[in-house]
């Protein structure tokens, strides 16, 4: 179900903890699940869960916990909203509404052209930079603004087109 | 040792107690909905705040470590405050819908309401809704009403020893749920029924039947296993609505297994018995009691007169009463024949062999005291589910357990070393490891021949054995237990013999985990004699009469019917009218079951636990005792009793506790045959065990969804 790239990369966190303490590397098990597979189906839950030797619904309680985790493919770009209190007091409500209305989508929806995925994310820890966001859960964007979420749309689409021409 | 002042008492309590431990200590109580003494501590629904001194907010009592010169108070303003700010939380999303909910009149949530709960609270938007979830045939779910203790999650997590269920998602979209498109297949999931502090899950047989205050309530004790289960058995106009465990720490604890809980369904079956019956041609005439008794006699007369003696079998099921089976037995006297409640035992060889009866040999809280545990043939979780629980706990100590059985279901135990065997293999590799032990202590000379011959067979090497035993070895208390499967095998008697050889060396002592509510009973007032009722059936007798027993309850159910069709004449007193009964017998005497008489059951660690009746005997039925008595009188031997008390007074007399068995057999049995290429005899018949059970429809539903 995964390769055997990803399996020795969840071998090596699970040589992170004591031997019979495998469940504690089922954060960085679905993380890398994850990156492989684009999203977190019940099969790679139930074929992680058999890796660590445990019970599904456990590992299924933490795949939905986090929302970094996603459980229905997403599209190529994944971008999270911070809408927790300090965010929302500066915006980021306001720039949740604006990306949908340009996406033309809602929260947890994917664009039909499987380009963009909007999700509402919850404190990213940048509260004093709001609005925040987060593109495919590893780049952070600051501060922003209408302006500044079409550029980034903008941006994003072109880099889209650069990695389809090559 | 730590002291500390609770709403200005002081207590003294171990170190590592809680708030809510001190509380309890002093008869305090603390409200709470997360918190149970059995599972560990979640602290999740803050219900329990209270005050505590120099600290700036309230803390769960649940959840504090006590400490010397705490002062702490439960009911001061500070702490009621908390308690009722967190009642409106929780009601937030509750839905308040105690007028068609079931848990209505015995929910927590609803009593603690009443106390700390407003008229009115400051939340107005629109309160969540959860679908609701499969659970199988016997929880019904609604999950609105969750206030997400987690009892549940914790409850399979941790006793029933497999994580099923699992709150996902988070904060306001939390959900309690099995895996998807998975379900709850614990043997004891019934309990979390107990355990919810709401009505998000519910008795699904139950639901909507009656409120719990219609109800009428008695204690009782559970006939479907071993154990001895309390329950608490509810009713409403003579039928039996509800079962639920009473608490008995030394035996269920605060649990009940699902058979337990829910066999009672089977009572109201179709078939149900009203009345005797008795067979003209091939035709069922209903008859009066009188009628049908004398025609009983006349046939078991006729069998006494033309056949030699002892060509009559009375057979019971170990279902049966102390008292039943000790009149089953002055019947089978009477008639000059055998009497036995074995229906599951290929042989009685083990039994005659060895110095004792089997029981438990030792008490049921003991057993978590075991730091190392070996069990052969059993199907521990289906045969005595509450045992596994116990076993659990010691898996938890660290102890060593270990278990070689023959039906394809581990059990749940974390860290149980399992493997599966066949009858035959299971055999020879014993064989391998009495060898070994023997070997070791220089004594093998001394076992017999064919030890050695079934050991060349064995699938189990020699370091593994040396293994096994040497960390056996290295436990304080040892034991070996004798499954159900294994007493069942026709070659028992060998097998527990070798089991002997190696507990003898080893230091182990053994216990046998019998079948049957009242199988030590009916070993104590002597019912059984040189061979098992299957044996009785393997060889036919001319008459037979049956004690609550059909043929599904053999160990070959196909052997009984062919038994029973051939004999002369078959006499069963039955609470139910089955196909297999009413195509075999001849005469049917419509008994109670143990909800409708009174009577004792010995457990298996031997304890004798009398019960009344619960509701009024159905239709014309009448207590198996007194049908027997009087069928023992007609056949001109005076058995006359006032009470079931006057009948055990008689059947367990001072000094039955000494023919309990404290050893396994010690002299090999003679005339060992080849280790037999037998397949797994005792299969465990899941919810088949006994009348009664069968006949619930939801544990069927349970049986078939396997
Ligand atoms: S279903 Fe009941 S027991 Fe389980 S978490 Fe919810 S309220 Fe607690
Ligand atoms: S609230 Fe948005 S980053 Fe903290
Ligand atoms: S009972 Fe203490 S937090 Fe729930």
């Amino acid at each position: 179900m995964l390769s055997q790239e990803a399996l020795a990369r969840i071998d090596r966190e699970i040589a992170k903890y004591p031997p019979g303490k495998k469940q504690s590397a089922v954060m960085a098990a679905l993380r890398i699940a994850q990156e492989e597979h684009g999203w977190l189906s019940q099969e790679i839950i139930s074929f992680v869960a058999e890796y660590l030797e445990m019970p599904p619904v456990a590992v299924y309680e933490v795949a939905t916990f986090y929302n970094m985790f996603d459980l229905k493919p997403v599209g190529r770009y994944k971008i999270t909203v911070c809408t927790n209190l300090p965010c929302a007091l500066s915006g980021g409500e306001h720039a949740a509404d604006h990306l949908k209305e340009r996406l033309g989508i809602g929260f947890g929806e994917t664009t039909s052209d499987g380009l963009f995925t909007l999700k509402e994310g919850e404190c990213m820890g940048a509260c004093g930079d709001a609005p925040v966001i987060l593109v495919n859960n590893r780049r952070m964007f600051c501060r922003m603004t209408r302006e500044r979420l079409d550029s980034l749309l903008e941006s994003l689409r072109a880099e889209s087109e650069e990695k389809g021409r090559r | 040792m730590l002291t500390l002042e609770i709403d200005g008492q002081r207590v003294t309590v171990e170190d590592g107690a809680t708030v809510m431990d001190a509380a309890h200590r002093l008869g305090i109580y603390i409200p709470h909905f997360c918190y149970h003494k059995k599972l560990s501590i979640a602290a999740s629904c803050r219900m329990c705040l209270v005050e505590v001194e120099k600290a700036p907010k309230p803390v769960p009592a649940c959840a504090t470590p006590a400490t010397n010169g705490m002062r702490v108070w439960t009911h001061s303003p500070k702490a009621v405050a908390a308690q009722k700010g967190v009642m409106e939380f929780l009601l937030i999303n509750h839905p308040l819908d105690c007028p068609i909910c079931d848990q209505g009149g015995e929910c927590q949530l609803q009593d603690l309401a009443v106390g700390y709960g407003q008229s009115a609270h400051c939340f107005s938007e629109p309160k969540r809704v959860v679908a609701d979830k499969d659970l199988g045939p016997l929880i019904a779910t609604f999950m609105t009403r969750c206030i997400h203790c987690t009892r549940c999650v914790r409850f399979l997590m941790e006793v029933g020893g497999y994580q099923e269920l699992g709150q996902a998602f988070r904060g306001e979209h939390s959900e309690i749920m099995p895996f998807l498109e998975q379900t709850v297949r614990s043997e004891i999931s019934g309990n979390i029924i107990d355990l919810c502090p709401v009505g998000a899950l519910t008795s699904k047989p139950f639901l909507y039947r009656a409120r719990t205050w219609e109800l009428t309530r008695r204690r009782s004790v559970s006939p479907h296993d071993a154990w001895g289960s309390n329950v608490i058995v509810q009713s409403r106009f003579d039928q039996v609505l509800r079962v639920l465990p009473f608490e008995e720490e030394s035996i269920n604890e605060c649990w009940l297994s699902d058979r337990d809980r829910f066999a009672y369904l089977g009572l109201d079956s179709t078939e149900r018995l009203t009345q005797p019956l008795v067979k003209r041609g091939s035709e069922w005439v209903a008859v009066e009691w009188e009628t049908a008794l004398q025609v009983a006699v006349n046939r078991l007369n006729d069998v006494r007169a033309q056949e030699e003696g002892g060509r009559v079998a009375v057979l019971a099921h170990p279902m049966a009463t102390v008292e039943e089976l000790f009149l089953a037995r002055t019947l089978a006297e009477t008639l000059e024949g055998e009497c036995d409640a074995r229906l599951r035992q290929s042989s009685g060889r083990a039994d005659s062999a060895r110095e004792g009866a089997a029981w438990l040999n030792s008490t049921i809280s003991e057993i978590a005291a075991f730091d190392g545990q070996w069990f052969l043939g059993s199907d521990l979780r289906r045969h005595l589910p509450l045992m596994a629980v116990r076993v659990r706990t010691a898996a938890r100590r660290g102890a060593y357990l270990v278990a070689w059985s023959w039906v394809a279901d581990e059990w749940r135990v974390p860290g149980l070393e399992w493997s599966l065997w066949t009858p035959a293999t299971m055999g020879a590799a014993l064989a391998k490891v009495a060898l070994v032990v023997a070997r070791r202590a220089g004594d093998d000379g001394a076992l017999p021949r064919w030890v050695a011959e079934w050991a060349a067979d064995a699938a189990l090497s020699e370091e593994g054995t040396v293994a096994l035993v040497q960390r056996l070895e290295r436990c304080q208390r040892r034991r070996i237990w004798l499954g159900e499967g294994l007493l069942a095998h026709p070659q028992a008697a060998e097998l527990e013999f070798l089991a002997g050889v190696v507990a003898t060396r080893i230091g182990a002592t053994v216990g046998w985990l019998v079948e049957g509510a009242n199988a030590v009973g009916a070993a104590a007032v002597g019912a059984n004699g040189a061979q098992s009722a299957s044996e009785l059936v393997a060889e036919p007798r001319a008459a037979y009469v049956l004690l609550h027993a059909e043929p599904e309850d053999f160990l070959v159910p196909q052997q009984a019917v062919e038994a029973f069709s051939r004999a002369r004449t078959v006499v069963a007193l039955s609470a139910f009218a089955s196909a297999s009964l009413r195509e075999t017998a001849d005469v049917l005497l419509p008994v109670t079951p143990f909800t409708e008489t009174s009577g004792s059951f010995v457990n298996i660690e031997g304890r004798v636990q009398p019960f009344t009746a619960v509701v009024r005997p159905r239709g014309e039925s009448r207590p198996g005792w007194r049908v027997l008595a009087a069928l023992t009188t007609l056949l001109g031997r005076e058995a006359r009793f006032a009470s079931t008390e006057a009948v055990r007074g008689a059947a367990l007399r001072e000094g039955w506790r000494e023919r309990l068995a404290t050893k396994p057999i010690a002299r090999p049995p003679v005339g060992v045959p080849a280790l037999e290429r037998v397949e797994p005899a005792a299969v465990f018949r899941w919810y088949q065990t006994d009348p009664i059970v069968r006949r619930s429809t939801a544990l069927a539903a349970c049986t078939e969804e396997e």
